[in-house]
């Protein structure tokens, strides 16, 4: 531990030795904490070490509102109203308010509401265990998952049926799974049951999880798991449509990320590193060392000629390869290569898991490191991906020897050349700052301020790697409390609907249109191809084409237009907001934005209501009422909530 | 009639509120100032890092055969569809590529081989980004090679369609001060709710938010909302029998000839296509890039063909962030290499040549012993484009740091 602060010493310039020196003492300080097992131990770190940080700050702002010592207990809460403390938490450790939901943790005191969320455990889930068992995938195994929704191909080779008749059998049950929906008369809902009955081969299975994924945000209690859950699926990003991945992807959330989303981040990278999805996305399972592979094939060779070519015609296949395309054998001539293909070496994770999921791209590794990491990796394999996919170590093809990863050496053989090179990568202190970095962009600000980032660096060094520790120096932290911090950051699309249906309390019975709404606006659910997952930053989220569809997402489920979804604006916004457009827009901005809105938004939005589309006779009822959905849709379009 | 509507909404608040009123003809002012005869550009980025020793192939090369022991494209033959197509004894283009065969023959493709960035960066991000900014190496510069090529005309009288990306985002390539809009539908790009209370209001907030980085993209936005209700999208037929592949880029590259067509101030149009990045099993005359590759070839031609004449004012270029390795890896793919191909396409274009100055594919030669080396910098394609395709404009705006010397130019634009 010493010899990484030590390090991260080295990269700083030397003005800022004293402060660093602050922080070692910290540092030690919060370890020596750590020693006897304090609970909590973190959080005492960081309120010592950001006292004399904020000290300057608070005093600067003296004006500033003095908040309740029992509502926000030690946050250093200085230049934030009560209001905008709760807003800002909810917005940044969640999906943003529900109706009550600020009164709420007013009465429960803001850090006590915190404290909660960085412990999921403690916080009863059930309504939301409640609603996704209406996904019955969420709790297959991969293996039942491929045998209750194979891939078409593999149906037609195994039943020997034509792939019309395959077509005419998927024809036959989605028509079945249409006759068993039940018919409620509400045409939005109706539409919206029609369109997932239709929904029966393998892309049942990505829909269900995108559909879960948006149910999550939008109801869970666990709203900072929720968004941590979608930070590291997004920090380890698998593209569903790679190979076996759909099939692969229900597992990955559920079994390896959302246990880990608070915990060691050396156990997470581990996780992934050993799933079948990651392992089949960024081609792991297909690396192998080429010596290896040529001493293999020379041992089958040598079989097969004591064996009088009894196997000539088809060699078996490897365990864990994938069937690739027939080559030519040597000698058949036609073709014009003749050498045979030689199993080899797969550099593709080997790079990413430097790049994206630990060091970083300036993280200091070389093209030869990239190799080095690709061989202690090689073996680390998928058994049987079409049938039963499982993390599987092939000793037969991993590259025995020496290897070196950024000055370490690695010959321990085995399953463990990969393990502790992961574990090095995970420990290293360019981890520590790009994962803090990456953290401090999700919850701060586009461009963190390096001063919370060198402190969550150091946090994540002290505690090699505890998750749950960084997020807490950086909520205790005066950096994530600051105006300039309130609605800085922009939200994704996925922000962006979990937000908006939290604010109508909408009632959502199919997930599915909401969830494909994701995707319209630029952010489709598991379907990011490229690793690098989608971009955190404003400017990808804030251009003419998404603007576009943001504001119409907000006008439609306000409108209550959206399929499968329900909004009773009616209840939410009160008797007087039908009458009077005035107290509809009120509520509205109330109820939305908390009533934290630009003087000169509010007076656009007032100028609005003289508009004739506003208050409309219906044809039943001669006294004019408001048009309540298009009033909250301006409000929910407004810029103040396309950020959070 | 000489003024636009982005004009009325920077002069203040007073002309807002009426905004949603506007009358038509100034909406229709616009759209007849602005782009008529203009030279206009396509710029295709094939994101994934394509493998372009097996899409321009160099059969003339021994050394390719060995290190593609599986994945070679086999030599040209006599009318066969399973091996390279001849260009010039030398290169080949892979089978897959056929229908951009006539365009080549035609002298109005060509193609440039061995060309990239000179940053040796082997991530997707880093090169992609690289490549964009036009800035290869340097991180911190903020906007993107084609919106500073576009800053060298006053905004006042620009089209909100002068430069706009098909798709979700507006690309790092298209980002700066210079107005550009991205669109991922053209279909569905209007607004929801009764026409003129919901434009006017998003209008009129959007124009005056205090959010910086709002302010600008609302007003492009319903600016462009506006003009393409004249258009109506749903009708569009495209000419000469032109048949587009299905999916996004065959609908990008169609939607681009409409928006040329509507005459509505389109200049640069830029669009993407991902899935490049071949690791396993990549295949060679069928297979995973083949099947990219049809879908490239068919949308360039159809493309082509919609357009028709007018291909006399347009220059499609593509690129990607680098090449792939020049052996295959061990499981019938490529790893991340260096130098790639470029293909250039218009009726000023001198095509039915391959442009290169080929380094070769020995060991000695390769760049770090894995990859096809650059010999042509893309920054040098680009700005020949740039300077004589779309005017004299200042390329040591649009390439800081690169001295895009005329005289390094490959003579592939007509004088």
């Amino acid at each position: 531990m010493n010899k990484t602060i030590f390090r991260m010493r080295k990269r700083l310039d030397p003005s800022r030795a004293g402060f660093l020196a602050a922080m070692l003492g910290v540092a030690l300080a919060a370890a020596a904490i750590l020693a006897v097992g304090a609970p909590y131990a973190a959080a005492g770190n960081s309120e010592t070490s950001t006292a004399n940080i904020s000290g300057a700050a608070a005093e600067e702002d003296s004006a500033s509102t003095k908040l309740d010592k029992k509502f926000k207990g030690k946050l250093p809460i200085t230049e934030l109203t009560e209001d905008e403390a709760i807003m800002h938490a909810m917005n940044r450790l969640g999906y943003g308010p529900g109706p009550g939901d600020v009164e709420r943790i007013r009465k429960m005191g803001l850090e006590k509401w915190i404290d909660q969320q960085l412990h999921p455990d403690s916080i009863d889930d059930s309504a939301l265990d409640q609603r996704l068992q209406r996904y019955p995938t969420l709790n297959m195994s991969a293996k039942a998952l491929i045998e209750e929704y194979p891939q078409p191909g593999q149906v037609i080779k195994k039943e020997g049926i034509t792939k019309e008749e395959y077509e005419q059998q998927m024809k036959e049950k989605q028509r079945n799974a249409e006759s068993q929906v039940i018919v409620t008369g509400n045409e939005n809902l109706d539409k919206a049951q029609q369109q997932l009955a239709k929904l029966q081969g393998p892309g049942r299975i990505v829909a269900e999880l995108s559909m879960a994924k948006v149910d999550r945000a939008v109801y869970s209690n666990r709203q900072l798991q929720a968004v941590m859950e979608d930070f590291w699926f997004n920090h380890f990003n698998v593209f569903a449509n790679k190979a076996e991945d759909k099939w692969l992807l229900t597992s990955y959330v559920r079994d390896t990320i959302r246990p880990r989303t608070m915990g060691k981040f050396e156990d997470l990278l581990l996780a992934t590193a050993k799933s079948p999805a990651m392992l089949i996305y960024l081609d792991n399972s297909q690396s192998a060392d080429p010596n290896a592979v040529r001493q293999m094939d020379a041992e089958k060779a040598m079989r097969r000629a004591r064996y009088g070519g009894a196997f000539a015609g088809g060699v078996a296949p490897t365990p864990g390869t994938f069937p690739g395309p027939v080559t030519s054998s040597p000698g058949s001539g036609a073709a014009a290569p003749v050498k045979k293909p030689e199993r080899g070496l797969n550099e593709n994770y080997g790079r990413e898991v430097m790049e994206l999921h630990t060091v970083g791209v300036d993280g200091g590794y070389t093209q030869q490191d990239v190799i080095q990491m690709a061989e202690c990796l090689t073996g680390w394999t998928v058994r049987e991906p079409r049938k039963d996919p499982e993390f599987f170590f092939d000793d037969r093809i991993h590259a025995q020897g020496r290897k070196v990863v950024m000055g370490r050496t690695f010959s321990y053989g085995g399953e463990k050349d990969g393990e502790e090179a992961l574990k090095m990568l995970a420990n290293h202190p360019n981890t520590a700052k790009f994962i803090s970095t990456e953290l401090a962009r999700h919850f701060v600000s586009d461009n963190p301020p390096p001063a919370l980032v060198e402190r969550m660096s150091v946090e994540y060094s002290v505690t090699q790697g505890d998750i749950r520790s960084v997020l807490r120096t950086m909520i205790y932290s005066p950096e994530f409390w600051s105006k300039e911090t309130y609605r800085a950051k922009v939200k994704t699309p996925y922000e962006l609907v979990a937000s908006t249906a939290r604010a109508l309390n909408a009632e959502v019975t199919i997930t599915l249109p909401i969830a494909q709404w994701v995707g319209r606006m630029g952010e489709p659910l598991f379907l990011c191809q490229p690793p690098n997952g989608y971009s955190d930053k404003a400017e990808t989220w804030v251009n003419t084409g998404a603007l576009l569809n943001r504001l119409n997402f907000a006008l439609s489920l306000a409108g209550d237009k959206v399929a499968g979804a329900t909004v009773d604006l009616k209840s939410m916004l009160g008797d007087a907001a039908l009458r009077d457009p005035n107290a509809a827009l009120s509520q509205s901005i109330d109820a939305f934005l908390g009533d934290q809105i630009a003087e000169q938004t509010r007076a656009t939005l007032t100028a609005r209501l003289n508009d004739p589309q506003i208050l409309q006779a219906s044809l039943d009822d001669p006294v004019k009422q408001v048009n309540q959905g298009l009033i909250a849709g301006l409000v929910l379009g407004a810029p103040e909530f396309q950020r959070r | 009639m000489n003024i636009s509507r982005r004009y009325f909404l920077k002069s203040g608040g007073v002309a807002m509120i009426g905004m949603a009123a506007l009358p038509s003809f100034l909406q229709r002012a616009v759209a007849a100032t602005a782009g008529l005869n203009k030279k206009k550009m396509v710029v295709l980025f094939q994101r994934g890092a394509m493998d372009g020793l097996n899409v321009v192939v160099p059969f003339g090369e021994p050394n390719y055969y060995h290190m593609r022991p599986t994945i070679a494209i086999p030599q040209p033959k006599q009318g066969g569809l399973d091996a390279a197509l001849d260009l010039d004894g030398f290169f080949g283009l892979h089978p897959s590529l056929e229908p951009l065969m006539p365009l080549f023959r035609g002298n109005q493709l060509a193609i440039v081989q061995a060309v990239g960035s000179p940053d040796p960066s082997r991530s997707h991000f880093d090169a992609q980004d690289f490549m964009e900014s036009g800035t290869p190496g340097l991180k911190s510069t903020e906007d993107g090679w084609l919106n500073r090529a576009m800053q060298t005309i006053p905004e006042e009288k620009s089209s909100p369609f002068r430069a706009v990306a098909f798709g979700p985002y507006l690309p790092r390539t298209l980002q700066g001060i210079s107005p550009a809009i991205a669109i991922p539908d053209l279909k569905q790009f209007k607004m929801y709710g009764p026409q003129q209370t919901v434009e006017g209001g998003f209008e009129a907030m959007y124009a005056q938010t205090v959010d910086h980085a709002m302010r600008g993209v609302g007003n492009e936005t319903f600016e462009a909302v506006d003009q393409l209700k004249k258009i109506n999208p749903d009708t569009y037929q495209p000419e000469n029998g032109a048949q587009y592949p299905k999916g996004r880029f065959g609908q990008s590259l169609e939607e681009i000839a409409e928006l040329f067509k509507a005459d509505v101030g389109l200049e640069v149009a830029f669009l993407d296509s991902g899935g490049w990045d071949h690791h396993v099993n990549e295949g060679g005359v069928q297979g995973q890039l083949s099947n990219l590759l049809k879908d490239l070839g068919q949308g360039i031609a159809a493309f082509h063909q919609d357009m028709g004449d007018r291909m006399g004012d347009v220059v499609f270029v593509s690129m990607s962030e680098f090449g792939r390795t020049a052996h295959e890896n061990g499981n019938r793919g490529t790893d991340h290499g260096h130098a790639n191909c470029m293909f250039v396409l218009g009726g000023g274009i001198k095509g039915g040549r391959v442009y290169t100055r080929w380094p070769g594919l020995s060991e000695e030669q390769l760049n770090q012993g894995r990859d096809l080396a650059v010999t042509t910098d893309y920054r040098s394609v680009l700005g020949e484009i740039i300077s004589k395709h779309l005017g004299d404009r200042d390329l040591k705006t649009v390439f800081p740091g690169f001295a895009n010397d005329p005289r390094q130019f490959l003579g592939l634009v007509k004088a």
